[in-house]
């Protein structure tokens, strides 16, 4: 019954190619995973079979592995993986009302695909998901592991409902969004160009450092800048 | 002390926000790289001894001594070298390392360069949290401007200094930010902590001698090599040198990063971020991430330094400064850490991984007003007995908010018991409340 793409030359002269990065091949193990998600939509056996061949260990270590780690998905999500953040700032600060109004939204439960309505062109799968490092921006979403920003129950439907229907979404600090498979390939230490887009940081990374430019306040003049000042 | 310190240091978080600031060009335009000539002509322990006497302390919780970390690295031992960047930036409220990647990755690689080249490593490491897809595309980027550039490979700018950087994306799981669970994670396994001693100077990354250090620590060593360390030891307290990046979140009105002295008071960085939000009374708040006990509003006047901190009985931790009004159960959001930590436990200790188990059983209880109040010293109890029983300090950590929510918050968990419930709103506590929350 299974549908996974099996794995091809390519991929595995990568899974190679990323052991190869490392002083000991075994430390490729993590992003060599995230390939094998990039190119079979989930952990497969088959998957797990690879990477032990190319490390020279077992299946039984790659499985060990891939099931400590929350980023790995035995089971496919969606083209768009959908995080909310329900750790406690973010709850508090609305997390925990946008994650109840998609589940019913979704009709889903947590990690998990909400079936395709008529004219979809994407689907959306659903996780709770913990602290994402950007406390400042709470309520704080990802898509595919990209920023969203200080959102609301509202703008949290209205985001995947646009997802579903193939709209362009954007990162509120980053570019389009890419497809979880494509995000995939990029942790797996293939860059996809996009660096350069989006902007330099949010607002809420700039507060202090706008207020000091207002006020004139800035750090000590330190050797570098006294030679600087001195010309 | 001096003066009490009222203004920001702009240092690292200087150039966010300019024109494509992540790009080797425009850092490079800002005088970027050219504290890492200034340490190439300089011989490597004179490098470590600069860090040393800078007092840097670590940024990512501990406040070790960078400067000492470094001279622990047994230059005798014939294995290699490495150095691990700790970027898997998850403890709940911290939020500085994401944004400093993000806007300017340049620091941050050169930093490694001038670290690697003082302790003599040719292999460096940043592990980067994977739940961060556009940080990891800067690093990256970052990483091959600074190969094309010369600044890694073989023979750095004609020094015969050869080093290679690895940007190397994590997985989900918050262990991996304690130093030797992450060692673990970098050699392909399971992220479980390892046992102390040895200590990762002498056996860490392939049992090698291995540097392990915060991305903001990292990235505040070129301006300590281009500023002098006398610079960088002007600022902050006596012993707490320097500057960090205070990231407040929650109940301010201008939630966000404020880069200032050590030894700034919360009372002056609500007052910079524009007050509490509506006016609104604060309530509690975690100084460095939920691992650090909470305190409330009687040390609004406490240094947010390593020992004004610790003498209020809390840490400085991260300087992740989660601010919590009136509107906010403190019942409710010590359960929420704990399903968190409970979540988060690797597994391997059985104080952590049965107790945060349990803390949560009893925490859910008391949640919804059943239970007794003898059950308060229940919890109490079992945070006795996960205190400093296990390998690492993810299970002292769990037991923070459990043990400074009691102390402070006594009488509102016994309040649920007599109300048979949770007495907020949680509505009211939302960033969109005044519009109205429709949960």
């Amino acid at each position: 019954m299974s549908t996974d793409t099996p794995l091809d030359d390519r991929t595995v002269a990568e899974l190679r190619e990323i052991a190869a990065r490392y002083p000991q091949p075994r430390s490729g193990l993590l992003p060599m995973l995230h390939l094998v998600q990039s190119a079979q939509g989930r952990i497969t056996p088959e998957g797990i079979e690879a990477c032990a061949e190319v490390l020279g260990i077992t299946a039984a270590e790659v499985s060990g592995v891939a099931t400590f780690y929350t980023m790995y998905k035995r089971r496919p999500v969606g083209d768009y993986h959908v995080g909310v953040c329900t750790n406690t700032l973010c709850a508090v600060m609305g997390g925990d009302a946008i994650l109840e109004r998609l589940k019913e939204h979704l009709d889903v439960g947590n990690d998990e695909t909400a079936a395709s309505r008529e004219g979809d062109t994407a689907t959306v799968s659903l996780e709770h998901i913990e602290c994402n490092a950007a406390c400042d921006y709470a309520p704080v979403m990802t898509v595919n592991w990209e920023f969203m920003d200080n959102q609301t129950p509202e703008s949290a439907v209205q985001l995947v409902d646009d997802l579903r229907a193939g709209r362009e979404v954007r990162s509120t600090r980053g570019p389009r969004i890419c497809t979880w498979r494509e995000a995939e390939r990029v942790l797996a230490g293939f860059n996809d160009g996009l660096a350069d887009e989006g902007p330099s940081a949010g607002p809420a990374s700039l507060v202090g450092r706008e207020l000091a430019r207002e006020n004139g306040w800035t750090a000590p003049t330190g050797g570098e800048q006294r030679k600087a000042d001195d010309k | 002390m001096s003066d009490p310190i009222e203004t920001l240091t702009p240092v690292l978080t200087a150039n966010w926000g300019d024109e494509r600031s992540w790009t080797l060009e425009a850092y490079e335009a800002q005088g970027g790289y050219r504290a890492l000539t200034k340490a190439l002509g300089m011989a490597p322990d004179d490098i470590i001894s600069a860090v040393k006497d800078s007092q840097l302390r670590g940024r990512g919780g501990a406040g070790f001594p960078t400067g000492m970390k470094w001279g622990f690295i047994p230059q005798d031992n014939p294995k290699p070298k490495y150095l691990v960047v700790n970027a898997d930036e998850s403890e709940p409220g911290t939020c500085k390392d994401i944004p400093l990647m993000m806007a300017s990755p340049h620091t941050l690689v050169e930093g490694v360069i001038i670290s690697a080249y003082a302790i003599r490593a040719n292999h460096a490491f940043i592990y980067v949290r994977g739940e961060v897809l556009h940080v990891i595309r800067r690093l990256q980027r970052a990483v091959q401007e600074a190969y094309l550039a010369g600044h890694l490979g073989k023979d750095v700018h004609g020094s015969g200094y050869d080093l290679d950087l690895v940007v190397h994306a994590g997985a989900g799981a918050y262990i991996c930010g304690e130093e030797t669970a992450l060692l673990d994670s970098l050699e392909g396994r399971r992220g479980q902590p390892r046992l102390r001693p040895p200590f990762p100077a002498v056996a860490g990354l392939y049992a090698s001698p291995t540097v392990i250090n915060n991305v903001e620590s990292i990235a505040s060593v070129p301006s300590i090599v281009a500023n002098g360390p006398e610079w960088f030891s002007s600022m902050g307290t006596e012993r707490s040198k320097g500057f960090g990046i205070f990231s407040l979140s929650g109940h301010v009105e201008r939630p966000g990063q404020y880069e200032a002295p050590l030894g700034i008071t919360l009372r002056r960085l609500i007052e910079l971020a524009g007050g509490m939000r509506n006016g609104n009374a604060l309530k509690f708040w975690t100084p460095g991430g939920s691992s650090t006990p909470l305190l409330t509003d009687e040390h609004l006047d406490v240094p947010l330094d390593f020992e004004g901190v610790g003498g209020a009985g809390s840490m400085l931790g991260t300087r992740a400064l989660q601010i919590f009004d009136e509107t906010v159960c403190v019942v409710r959001a010590t359960l929420r850490w704990l399903e968190f930590y409970k979540h988060e436990s690797c597994g391997k200790c059985t104080p952590c991984r049965e107790g945060t188990w349990w803390l949560v059983q009893v925490l859910a209880r008391l949640e919804k007003g059943q239970g007794t109040e003898a059950d308060l010293d229940q919890l109490l109890d079992q945070c006795d007995n996960i205190l400093g029983r296990s390998f690492c300090a993810l299970a002292d950590g769990a037991v923070s908010p459990v043990q400074s929510s009691i102390q402070y918050f006594r009488d509102e968990y016994v309040a649920h018991l007599t109300q048979g419930g949770c007495p907020f709103d949680p509505a009211a506590s939302t960033l969109f409340a005044p519009a109205g929350a429709r949960a």
